[in-house]
This record gives C-alpha cells, sequence and structure tokens, in this order.
C-alpha cells in the first residue's frame, strides 16, 4: 500500500460524498413532486397510461404497479433476445439466445443484476444491447430507486394512507435524475475514448500482418447507465477491465463515482424525506465506513501479494497484479471491486478469481452482508432500513422503551416482515450453493479443486441473490442448471425481499409519528452507527461464516501453508 | 379528588413482606421438579428456541445410543446430548424458578378465599333475615351482611352501613381502613375482615372473577399471556433460529466438497450454540419477574401488556394533593395588619391554635415556635375551646388574659364587624394570589393580621421530575386550585405543565390531546368520576381505597393506595424492557466467540491449516465443541439472578443509557464468551476429559 494509492481513494471518495450532499436534497425534491423542468414530457407519458400522479396508491398497489411494470419489462426483453437474429441493427448477423440464457440473462437485467452468462461482443446485436439492455438498465434503477422513496417516505409523518404513485415516482427519476446524469456520463466517456457507434466490428491487420476483429458499439452511453444504476452489465464481456470500457484511469475513477454516488445520494435524500438530515447522514456514515473497510482490506491483502509468487522471486513490491490493470492499479482496483460489490452494480475491472482467497473474500461478503453498503439504487436503503428497524428492535430496548424508529414504534408485524426479508439471502445463497456443490451437473461447471472451487459456486448465488451481478470467474455460467437456478436466485433476491419490505412500509406508514423526547432511542449520531454497523455484521453476516471458511478462508490458511489444489 | 395523604406516606417500601430470596430451597427444589415437567414439547411450542434445542437433544440422544448399540463411539455424542438436555433444562428452570416466587404469595392468598362464609340477605333491606352460603355460590347482586369478625365473601358495594376493615390479606397493610356506603369509599375486596360495626354488601363479581382471585392468577403466572413486546421478540428469535438452521444445514453440502460433513453431534452443538438460548431461555421468566416485582411494590397490572406500557409513557398526570405536595396546607408567614408587631401576631395565632389538632393548626404552632421562639403550652385549667364548625367557619380559645381567633377571612370580618384596617384588603389578595390560603387572626375582637397558608411541595419530588424529564417524560400537575395558585406549585414543583381548576372532564379532554400527539399517558386516580379518565389512560393506576368503578378502569391497582408510585411503575416497566433488551444483546453478540471455538475445530480434519483460527488455543477439536455447548448451557443459568432481579434502571437520557448498555452487554457479550469458553476448556482439560 502507498500514500498514492490511498490518496486516490480517498480523492474518489471525497468527490462522491461532495456530488452526494446536493444528489440526495435533489432526489427529495423529485420524491415530492418539485422537480418539474420537463414537465410537458412527463405529462405526456403519464397521459398515455391515463395515469393521474397525484393519486397515491397503498403499499399492496405500490408493490403490485412495480411487479406489472417488471414483468413486462422482462416479457419485452426475453421476446427481444430470442429474436434479434431477425431484428435490425444486428451487423455481426447474431443468432437469438438459447432459452435458457434468455431467460437468465432477462431476470437479470429486469432484477438490476446484470449477472452476465454471455459474452457482449460475441453474442448480442446492437438493438438487443440499446433496446433491451439499455432500457432495462434504466428501468431496473428506476424501480428501485421508485421503492427506495416509497419506503422512506412511509417514515416521514404518521397515520399515512398511500405510499405515492409507483408510475409517477418511475417516470420521474427516470427523466430528471438517471437521464440527465447518463447523458453528461455518457458524453464523457465517449470523450476519453469510449466507443459510440453503430458501425459493424473492425478489421485490422496487426504489425505482425495477422488479421483482427475490433468489437465496437455504442457502447458509451450504456456503460454510463451501467454505472449510475448500478447496473453493472458489461457491454463488452471484459467488463470494465476491457480497454474500450475502461480506457483510461480516469474513465475508472469516474465509473467508481458513477457507480457510488446514487446509493449515498438516497440515504442523504432519505434524511430529507423523514425532516431530519441527521438521520440520512447516519446511514451514509455506516455505508462510508464499511466501503472505507472493504477497500483497505482488499488493498492490503491485494498489495501483500501471493506468497507463492513471492517465494518464487516476484517482485514482492508489485504486490499480486494477476488479473488486474496495470492502468488502474491496485488502489483504485481495491476501491472499484468494494464499490462494485458493496454498492450492487456488479461492474469488474479486474478479475476477481485471481485476487488472494482475503481479497475475493472481502468483495463475496460485502454481498452478503445483503447489498447495503452503499447497495443498489434504492435497494441499498431499503435493505439498510431493513438493518435499522432491527438494530432497533434489538438493542432499543435498552433504553426502556418499545423500540422505534423515527417516531414509528417497531412491533411484531416489522419485526416479522424485516426477518422474512432477512432470510431471502441466506436461504438463496447457501441452499442453492450446498445443492450445487453435491450435484454432479453443477459440480462440471467449477473450473478449480480445494477451497477455490467452493467459493467460484458460492460467489455465483451470492452475486445473483444480492443482484450484484459480479462473476468471481473461472465458473462455467452458461448450463442449464446454472442459468436457471441462478435466474431464480435473482428474481427471490429481488423480488422475494421487496414484498416484505413494501409491506414493512404499508405498516410504518400507517403508523402514528410518535413525538422524539430524551428518553427515545437516538438514531442519528456515531452511537447509533456503530450499533447499525455491528447489528449488520451480526444479523447479516454472522450465518455465512461457516461457508466462508470453507472457501476463501480455509484457502487463506492452505496458501499460507505453502499448499496447492 | 380524594388521595388519602394520610394513607399516601405511611406504607412507603413493605415489599418486603413479600420478599423471597433468590435461592430459597424450598423454591428452588419445587422449581426443579417444575422444570422437568415442563420439558413436554407441547409445553415448550411456546418457546421456538428450546423447542428446537430439544428436538436436537432428542435426535443426538438417539444416535448416541444407536453407537452405542452398535459399538461405536459415542461418548462424545453422549455428552453433546447431555449438555443440550440440561439447556433445555436450564432454561425451563429459569421460568419454574420465576413462577415459584409469586407462587408462595399465591398461597396465602388462596387461604383468605377458602375460609369466607356468606351471610346471604334474602331481603336487601331485612338484615335480620340471612342464611349461611358459601361464598363460591354468591351471584353478582346478592346482597351479603357482613359483622364484625367475619370476612367479607366476595368483592362488593357497601349499600348500608360503615366498618373498619382490615384489608391485610389484600395489602399487607394491617391498620384497618374505614368502609362506608356510598362517597368514594365504598369498594370491598372479598377475603378482607370486618373488624368493627356491620355493612351490607352488594356482590360485584362472579365467583372465579374476584380481586383475589385476578390476583391468585397474577402472580402464579397462570393467565400471563405473552405481551406485544415479547411476542415480537418471539419472532426475531424464530426467525434467527431458522437464519442458523439454514448455515448449519448447507454445511453438509458445503462443506462435502472437501473432504468429510460434520457428524450429527457437531452440527448439532453448532447450531444450538448460535441459536439464541440465552435469551430464548430467559424471555419468560423475565416478563414474569418483571409483573412480580410490581406484586412486591404492591402494585397489581392487570395484564404484562400494562407493564409494557408504563415503560412507554411520555406524560404522568399527577394530582397535587398527597402526590406533588404533602396533604396539608402550612403556615408560611404572619401578615401583621397595621400598628400589631408581629410577634404579637404570631402569640395570638399560636394560642388560637392551641386546640386545634388539625395539621394546619399544628403547622401554625410549629411555625411561631421556629419563627419567633413561641413554645405552645399545655391548654390552661379554665380554657374554653370554641371548635370550628362549617356555619362559622372560626375557631379559637378563651383564656383568662382574652379571647383568641382564626378563621377564613370573610367570616371572621364579619363576626367582628367594624372598620378593616387599612391595607389588609391588600395583604390577604396578594397571598391569594401567590397560591396561598390567608386565615385572619383576632384578639378580644381586635383584628390582628393573618396567617399565610402555603401547600408544601414534597421534598425531594423536584429531583424526582428532574430525573423524569432526562428520560423524556413529562409531568402534569392535576388540581383544583385556580390558575394562579396552581401555577405558583407547579413552578415550584417543577412540573412542565399543569391543569388548574380540573374536573374529570378536564383530565378526559387532556388526555385525549396529548394522546393524540402520539404520547402515552399515565395517571392515578381512586373516585368514580376518575374512571373514564383512567380508563382512557395508557397507564392508569387505581387506589385500592377507591371505589370499584375505579379499580375496573384502570389497568393497575394499587394496595397502598400511593399515587407517587405511578413513578415507580414507570420506572419498573422501563426496567422490564431493559431487561429483555439487554440480555437479547448479550445473547446475540455471544455468537461471534462461539464460531471461533467450534469453526476450527469442525473444519480441522478437512483444512488443518484452519487451526489458525483457535485464537483461545482450545485443547482439542472436541473439547472445544464442548466447551461451547457448556458455557451456553451455563450461561443460561448464571444469568438467572439477573433476569428476576432486572437489570439496573439508571435514569440518565435515552442516549447515555444506550451507550452504557451497549457497552455492557454488546461488548461484554462479544467478550464473556471467549473468557466462559477457555475456561471451561481449561477445566475439561484439567479433569482429563479432553
Amino acid at each position: 500500500m502507498t500514500l498514492n494509492g490511498w490518496a486516490q481513494i480517498a480523492l474518489v471518495l471525497a468527490l462522491v460524498v461532495a456530488a452526494a450532499l446536493p444528489l440526495g436534497r435533489y432526489i427529495a425534491a423529485i420524491s415530492a413532486g418539485r422537480v418539474t423542468f420537463l414537465a410537458p414530457i412527463e405529462r405526456l407519458i403519464l397521459g398515455v397510461g391515463g395515469i393521474d400522479p397525484a393519486r397515491g396508491m397503498g403499499w399492496r398497489a405500490y408493490t403490485l404497479a412495480m411487479l406489472a411494470a417488471n414483468a413486462t419489462g422482462f416479457v419485452l426483453l426475453y421476446a427481444l433476445l430470442r429474436l434479434q437474429g431477425v431484428l435490425p441493427f444486428n451487423p455481426q448477423g447474431f443468432a437469438g439466445l438459447s432459452p435458457w440464457l434468455a431467460f437468465n440473462t432477462a431476470v437479470s437485467f429486469v432484477t438490476n443484476t446484470n449477472w452476465q452468462a454471455y459474452s457482449g461482443e460475441s453474442a448480442m446485436s446492437y438493438l438487443s444491447q440499446m433496446a433491451g439492455l439499455g432500457v432495462q438498465n434504466f428501468l431496473s434503477a428506476s424501480t428501485g430507486i421508485a421503492l427506495a422513496l416509497a419506503v422512506s417516505r412511509a417514515f416521514a409523518s404518521g397515520g399515512l394512507r398511500d405510499l405515492g404513485n409507483f408510475w409517477a415516482d418511475f417516470t420521474r427519476i427516470t427523466l430528471y435524475l438517471l437521464l440527465p446524469l447518463a447523458i453528461a456520463l455518457g458524453i464523457a466517456f465517449v470523450a476519453m475514448g469510449i466507443p459510440q457507434t453503430l458501425a459493424p466490428y473492425a478489421e485490422a491487420t496487426t504489425l505482425e500482418g495477422g488479421r483482427q476483429v475490433i468489437p465496437l458499439g455504442p457502447a458509451a452511453f450504456q456503460v454510463a447507465i451501467k454505472h449510475l444504476g448500478t447496473n453493472g452489465g458489461g457491454f463488452f464481456g471484459a467488463n470494465s477491465a476491457h480497454p474500450f470500457e475502461g480506457p483510461s484511469a480516469l474513465a475508472t475513477a469516474l465509473q467508481i463515482w458513477a457507480q457510488a454516488v446514487i446509493p449515498f445520494a438516497l440515504a442523504l435524500a432519505f434524511g430529507h424525506i423523514v425532516g431530519d438530515r441527521r438521520q440520512g447522514r447516519a446511514l451514509m456514515l455506516v455505508m462510508l465506513g464499511y466501503v472505507l473497510l472493504g477497500t483497505g482490506l482488499i488493498y492490503a491483502a491485494e498489495a501483500a501479494g501471493n506468497p507463492l509468487h513471492i517465494a518464487a522471486g516476484l517482485d514482492p513490491a508489485m504486490g499480486n497484479m494477476e488479473g488486474k490493470e496495470v492502468r488502474f492499479g491496485l488502489a483504485l482496483t481495491a476501491l472499484f471491486t468494494a464499490t462494485t460489490t458493496g454498492a450492487s452494480c456488479g461492474a469488474v475491472n479486474a478479475m476477481i478469481d485471481s485476487f488472494t482467497p482475503l481479497g475475493g473474500l472481502v468483495p463475496m461478503f460485502l454481498i452478503q452482508l445483503g447489498e447495503v453498503l452503499p447497495g443498489g439504487v434504492g435497494s441499498g436503503l431499503y435493505g439498510m432500513l431493513v438493518f435499522a428497524l432491527l438494530a432497533v428492535f434489538v438493542a432499543g430496548l435498552m433504553v426502556g422503551r418499545t423500540p422505534e424508529y423515527l417516531g414509528k414504534k417497531v412491533q411484531a408485524r416489522e419485526v416479522k416482515l424485516a426477518m422474512l426479508a432477512v432470510l431471502v439471502l441466506p436461504a438463496t445463497i447457501l441452499g442453492f450453493a450446498a445443492v450445487s456443490l453435491v450435484l454432479p451437473a453443477a459440480i462440471a461447471s467449477i473450473q478449480e479443486a480445494g477451497p477455490h472451487g467452493l467459493s467460484e459456486m458460492l460467489y455465483a448465488y451470492t452475486s445473483a441473490a444480492g443482484n450484484n451481478g459480479s462473476a468471481f470467474g473461472g465458473l462455467t455460467a452458461d448450463t442449464p442448471w446454472l442459468n436457471t437456478t441462478l435466474g431464480i436466485a435473482m428474481l427471490l433476491g429481488r423480488f422475494a425481499y421487496v414484498v416484505p419490505v413494501m409491506a414493512i412500509a404499508g405498516a410504518v406508514a400507517a403508523k402514528p409519528k410518535l413525538a422524539a423526547s430524551s428518553g427515545t432511542f437516538p438514531t442519528h449520531g456515531p452511537l447509533f452507527a456503530g450499533l447499525l454497523a455491528g447489528v449488520i455484521l451480526i444479523l447479516g453476516g454472522l450465518q455465512f461464516m461457516p461457508a466462508l471458511a470453507l472457501g476463501p478462508l480455509a484457502e487463506h490458511f492452505v496458501l499460507l501453508a505453502g499448499k496447492t489444489f | 379528588m380524594d388521595m388519602m395523604p394520610a394513607m399516601a406516606e405511611a406504607p412507603a417500601r413493605r415489599g418486603a413482606r413479600n420478599a423471597t430470596a433468590l435461592a430459597d430451597p424450598a423454591i428452588l427444589r419445587h422449581a426443579l421438579a417444575e422444570a422437568v415437567l415442563k420439558l413436554d414439547p407441547r409445553r415448550l411450542l411456546r418457546n421456538p428456541v428450546i423447542f428446537v434445542t430439544e428436538i436436537v437433544a432428542l435426535l443426538v440422544t438417539v444416535l448416541a445410543i444407536r453407537s452405542a448399540v452398535l459399538g461405536q463411539a459415542w461418548s462424545f455424542g453422549a455428552a453433546i446430548a447431555l449438555w443440550l438436555w440440561l439447556t433445555v433444562l436450564f432454561a425451563t428452570f429459569a421460568e419454574a424458578v420465576a413462577e415459584g416466587r409469586g407462587r408462595a404469595q399465591a398461597d396465602s392468598l388462596r387461604r383468605a378465599r377458602s375460609e369466607a362464609r356468606a351471610k346471604l340477605l334474602l331481603r336487601p333491606d331485612e338484615r335480620s333475615l340471612w342464611q349461611p352460603r358459601d361464598a363460591t355460590e354468591l351471584r353478582v347482586g346478592d346482597h351479603v351482611l357482613v359483622e364484625a369478625g367475619d370476612l367479607i365473601p366476595s368483592d362488593g358495594e357497601v349499600v348500608e352501613g360503615i366498618a373498619s376493615v382490615n384489608e391485610a390479606a389484600v395489602t399487607g397493610e394491617s391498620a384497618p381502613v374505614i368502609r362506608e356506603s356510598g362517597g368514594d369509599r365504598s369498594a370491598v375486596t372479598g377475603g378482607t375482615l370486618v373488624v368493627s360495626d356491620w355493612i351490607v354488601v352488594r356482590i360485584t363479581a362472579a365467583p372465579g372473577s374476584t380481586f383475589l382471585d385476578r390476583m391468585i392468577a397474577l402472580v402464579e403466572g397462570a393467565a400471563r399471556q405473552k405481551t406485544p413486546n415479547e411476542i415480537a421478540l418471539d419472532i426475531l428469535l424464530a426467525g434467527l433460529t431458522i437464519v442458523f438452521l439454514i448455515a448449519v444445514a448447507t454445511l453438509v453440502g458445503l462443506a462435502s466438497w472437501n473432504g468429510q460433513p460434520p457428524s450429527v453431534p457437531v452440527l448439532a452443538a453448532l447450531l444450538v450454540t448460535l441459536i439464541p438460548t440465552t435469551i430464548g431461555g430467559l424471555l419468560s421468566a423475565i416478563g414474569i419477574a418483571g409483573m412480580d416485582r410490581l406484586v412486591r411494590f404492591n402494585v397489581l397490572a392487570t395484564s404484562g401488556r400494562a407493564v409494557e406500557a408504563a415503560g412507554d409513557v411520555d406524560v404522568l398526570l399527577l394530582d397535587k394533593t398527597g402526590t406533588i405536595t404533602l396533604g396539608n396546607r402550612q403556615a408560611a408567614a404572619f401578615i401583621p395588619a397595621r400598628g400589631v408587631a408581629e410577634r404579637d401576631l404570631a402569640e395570638a395565632a399560636a394560642l388560637a391554635s392551641l386546640a386545634d389538632e388539625t395539621p394546619e393548626g399544628r403547622s401554625v404552632l410549629l411555625f411561631a415556635r421556629e419563627r419567633h421562639g413561641i413554645e405552645a403550652r399545655t391548654l390552661p385549667a379554665g380554657a374554653v375551646v370554641v371548635p370550628f364548625t362549617a356555619q362559622t367557619r372560626i375557631s379559637g380559645l378563651d383564656l383568662p388574659e382574652g379571647r383568641f381567633r382564626k378563621g377564613a377571612v370573610d367570616a371572621l370580618l364579619r363576626s367582628l364587624g367594624g372598620e378593616v384596617p387599612e391595607g389588609f384588603r391588600e395583604a390577604v389578595d396578594r397571598i391569594a394570589r401567590a397560591g396561598g390560603t390567608p386565615l385572619a387572626v383576632a384578639r378580644d375582637g381586635r383584628l390582628l393580621g393573618a396567617i399565610e397558608l402555603k401547600d408544601i411541595v414534597k421534598p425531594g419530588i423536584r429531583a424526582r421530575f428532574d430525573e423524569l424529564r432526562r428520560m423524556g417524560i413529562r409531568t402534569v400537575m392535576v388540581t383544583g386550585d385556580n390558575r394562579l395558585t396552581a401555577a405558583a406549585i407547579a413552578a415550584e414543583a417543577g412540573v412542565d405543565d399543569f391543569i388548574a381548576e380540573a374536573t374529570p372532564e378536564d383530565k378526559l379532554a387532556y388526555i385525549r390531546r396529548v394522546q393524540g400527539e402520539g404520547r402515552l399517558v399515565a395517571m392515578a386516580g381512586d373516585g368514580t368520576n376518575d374512571a373514564p379518565a383512567l380508563a382512557q389512560a395508557d397507564v392508569g393506576l387505581a387506589m385500592q381505597t377507591g371505589t370499584q368503578a375505579a379499580r375496573e378502569a384502570g389497568n393497575m391497582v394499587d394496595l397502598d393506595s400511593d399515587p407517587t408510585k405511578l413513578i415507580e411503575v414507570v420506572e419498573i416497566g422501563k426496567q422490564l424492557l431493559i431487561t429483555r433488551g439487554a440480555l437479547t444483546t448479550f445473547s446475540i453478540a455471544n455468537d461471534v466467540a462461539k464460531y471461533f471455538a467450534i469453526l476450527p475445530a469442525i473444519f480441522v480434519a478437512s483444512y488443518p491449516e484452519l487451526g489458525a483460527l483457535n485464537v483461545m488455543h482450545l485443547a482439542s477439536p472436541e473439547s472445544a465443541i464442548l466447551s461451547a455447548v457448556i458455557f451456553n448451557a451455563l450461561i443460561i443459568v448464571a444469568l438467572v439472578p439477573l433476569a428476576l432481579r432486572g437489570v439496573r434502571y439508571v435514569p440518565i437520557g435515552a442516549a447515555a443509557l444506550l451507550r452504557r448498555n451497549l457497552l455492557i452487554y454488546g461488548l461484554g457479550g462479544i467478550a464473556a464468551p471467549f473468557l466462559g469458553i477457555k475456561l471451561v476448556d481449561l477445566l475439561l482439560h484439567l479433569i482429563g476429559v479432553a
């Protein structure tokens, strides 16, 4: 680790926080319907659907509308992927996807996971990229943010009958937040050298006289929303490690900024929406702390390098550079990896499979902790609120009152729903991974023997259920078993989680908002932030310890002992 | 509102009458037997964590027996099984101990009930015509005659007569109280003893639902239902149990990737140490003990829900008289009329009060001595006492040296006639405005001046209110006084708000308004006209001396009839919740250390290098696993005293309280098992088991 490296990390994070401050206020304004500079377009879109934005929806109606929008998106995307062979904008003449892969990919982009069992440049037509994947990148992000705003509003005041109008939230977030940011960022990426063209792949003659096909495409704008919406699905198979998708250290820094800024801003927006900015700051503090911790751990593990390499005579000062881009270096790669897994983005600029065991453990654990650090756009905030409710419930009793969060009593119904939501990740990840590690059809996909092989499988379901989408690598994912079960894991991770969360929002909204006093459990400030961080670790992380002990931890200690498989 | 101020001070802390030591051998013996009976899985279903533990214990036992029969190694499995059973037993034992402490009380109450025989009146208005009946055969609406020496057979309302009643069976207070028809002291309780005179009682409670029955059920915990907060906590614990069930069950698949999956006893040990058995085992004991603490404090809550609500209270409505101020007004100043020396006035006032046995009269004598060194004389022979009557509103003493009078200002002035000295009216008005009561004093028909009587705020009450404020609880004084008087006393006592010239309707409206702002309200009351407000309040503490209507409306009854106790009731409610939260936090925080004990032990066969995680340097994999299980079982027993006694409550504000408890039970919960498991491991090693 170097001072220079830490300075890079500090600079990028400082820029994230600096931008999140005004952006949080802006998102709160969108939530309240106070942003109107594209009102005619908004009216047109809502008018076509016959939507009255002022008509509020209860949690059931809001959730059903969200599910309907996502189901429609899934059907359209599935059809497009299957039919891309006969559709235009397909200069390379790619055939339609197999049913398994189309299902997996459609689920993946609808659930904001962007797990990719395909390689973009050898499977996707430009139409599929733009009208299919690109559009879903916007819509899945808007879905997440809309849900988070609905949940936030439930805490704002007492006796609320509705959570707002899903269609209005959905439209406004796309129109006022994601589109302007994506356009600006896309232009910046074009300037940095990311291609944006409909021309067919270029053919070049190399210096040695060989022929080379260089994939191109409308990449820059898709890469912009890929990060802003914490989607993470790369235009090219190598994702941000591809020279056209991550052309420079500056572009990488900008991508880190883009994938972290909205999740952080949403935490602050929460503070604005509930009328107490300190509440949002406390949540952001926890997110930031974990991102810093995760980055530091990855950075330290990778900088320490692989003892076997060092024993073989490699320069220990280099650290473990296997699978990493020399252009980005260890520090930016560590920060990229911590934010992409912490933020449920899933874009990668390095091969996590090639990280040291501990360096690979951290991103996996960050996802397993519930994708709340800072989590995906929207999903990070509402996931964090679930943990906040549990933290308040467990420890809040210790001040001698029925626990309440922001004046809303936390009672049996909320605890039940929160526990239901918390159960989704361990049940999905551990359940599928355990079955896949004894099922011959699944074992065949694993490349490595020993604990690293277990990590590959564990990571795949972790990434899918956490709606992250990043790949550890080393796993042949395009098989019927993995395509299907990973698809199911993604659906469970998104919708089995969000339905109880919305039910919580419904219950919380209807409750009276109790006035705070000096006897109330304080949920701002460092004490609560520390408590919340501990609860996330204990309620969100401990159940994965046995699995992690068998994977990366075992690998780490075995490696230290000089053993390989 | 009549708060019987004399009662309020007498039985300050008589909780001792029921005090049972934590380690009373009789109770423990009984509890142990009861704990074994509670192992019945159908009874354990109420408690998901311990239920799962029992099922797992059963499974491990069966497997150990099978191994023994097949001639395989069985001792480790048997040891795990034994300690899993002990874990369950310790949990049921904790509950049994908590229940046992109430049982002794219940038994003595039951005796009072069973002895009662009734004299059933055939006609309510004819006292001479009665026939004997068993108390249990009485119906609501029956009229019974109760004479000196009789036990009152059931709860009821006095409809005729007046009697002094010894209510020690219920309240523990042996000084008899007056019960009479009409007014606010007409309620009588079954099982109490009439010591003089007679009364006719109309029965108001059906057999089996009397106050005494309710009390027995309460102290025994028979009628115990889970409170809302307990239900929520149970769900959390059940959820955690499922989470760890998943983590342990999937381990079979995960571990078979590289080597053999761990054996069932080992997985069972991991599961039981991870699920929150500590709080799961102590949860119901905490609840029972909370109710019990209240009972020992001579307050009966109709439900655990009410006790929890007490912890949540934001606003306390307190009656001024008897709660905030001492029951009576006391002399606070002498204001001489123009041309009169203050000492002359003081002497005259003292003489006028010499035969006055009321607290006000005593206070005049006391004040005269304190201020002017005037010693009270013994009543001289030949003195003629002029008693106070409601008509004259004047009292005094005729002595050879003069006629001394004191009384209400207008009454005395009227009896004197003649001129009122200049400035006297103004002085008297000033007293009234400041919240006092002026009494005029005269000697031989000449007005000497006035005595100022003032409400005296109870010593120490202001500090209590400050404490409450730190805990976020607002205090509101309720009084029939006018606004000026009320404001003066409110400022002196340091309450946050007051309701002056309060009618029962005002109280009800105030409670509704505060509740509308999302706050919980507690109040104490005893009169029939308090009943609506008592019912409306989230915590309504009715006085045992009060009317039947008030006792029905409130959700708690104070057997000592001391409204000040409302403050302690709130503290007991808070303590109950704090204890629950602290032990939950402790229990969950324990898991960290258990991982460090068990995980390396489980996987060291597949990956010997994972031994590096054995930071406690436990002797062997077997001893590590066994130590974790043993610690997990013993910690339940170790925490029983804390669960029964409750975590100490200190009114230092929520933020400070949270920091303190997080430090003790959160960080302590992480650290304690590291020490404990290591210690058990050392012992196992020492005695050569491992």
